[in-house]
């Protein structure tokens, strides 16, 4: 597939990742990502749960739920049942070994993709009302995140022909 | 599919101008194919083609996190020296197909 030149392509895709979830996260760096490597401009906003996937102590232990998710399979296909979903380890167990197949496709962890985005001219932000509800300082972030925004600010940025917003 | 006269040699390409043959490939073509995506060659340009077209060989997937390790270039070398389409330019110009990862 290829869009044809005349048909008007994307100039920039404004992100808005506000849950904390392993496939949210990825969701919004893989689009994030996507977008710099068509030359696409990427701005990505972090705000409440999301702001797990930038702050430095949380972002390398990003999960999936185990319970209340429907599509989620057993290795084999089978359904995963809820209640299998509550017993410890059981979550841990689920995230690392959905870690481990995106690292076979070659989709790097957290802290590389957000590498990748950056160098590929992608900016990262934070929200300001989440930061202060979470009682998070611009150092408890990852040093990728350009500042601290209001919503306001943020959408300042997201003009332009040609833009889209994104909420994951 | 047609084909399209580079560097003075009938070349098959796909509707995207992708190579449709690896084996088609010559430096010439490849300096011809930058020239179309405004850039101008290196010998650091030919180092990261030679990796794709090395790799395509061998059948992997390649993404730029792939050659981010491969000793050549880091992601932020490899922006800049395609810039605005990093592994697809690099792909057309190495005479490879598009590349099918999403990363």
């Amino acid at each position: 597939m290829n869009a044809k030149k005349e048909e008007n392509p994307l100039k920039k895709v404004c992100i808005i990742c506000a849950k904390g979830a392993i496939e949210d996260v990825y969701a919004t760096l893989v689009m994030a990502n996507g977008a710099v490597m068509e030359g696409i401009e990427a701005k990505v906003f972090f705000t409440f749960f999301g702001l797990d996937a930038i702050t430095k102590k949380q972002m390398k232990k990003l999960h999936t739920s185990t319970v209340g998710n429907p599509a989620m399979r057993m290795p084999g296909g089978l359904p995963f049942p809820t209640l299998l979903g509550i017993l410890p380890g059981v979550e841990a167990g689920v995230s690392a070994m959905m870690k481990s197949q995106m690292e076979a496709l070659d989709i790097p962890p957290v802290d590389e993709f957000f590498d990748m985005i950056t160098a590929g001219g992608g900016e990262i932000y934070a929200c300001k009302m989440a930061t202060d509800m979470f009682k998070l300082k611009k150092e408890d972030l990852i040093d990728h995140v350009i500042d601290i925004l209001t919503i306001g600010e943020f959408y300042a940025l997201a003009g332009g022909e040609n833009t889209q917003i994104i909420f994951t | 599919m047609a084909t399209q006269n580079i560097a003075g040699v009938n070349i098959d390409v796909n509707d995207e101008g992708y190579l449709n043959d690896p084996s088609q490939w010559t430096k010439e073509v490849a300096i011809e194919i930058a020239k179309e995506e405004s850039i101008e060659l290196t010998d650091k340009h030919f180092e990261v083609l030679e990796f794709l077209r090395d790799a395509n060989e061998k059948g992997s997937t390649l993404t730029i996190r792939k050659v981010g390790k491969s000793g050549i270039v880091d992601i932020k070398g490899l922006y800049d020296l395609f810039p605005g389409g990093p592994l697809k330019k690099s792909s057309r110009i190495a005479g490879i197909p598009k590349p099918s990862s999403c990363v």
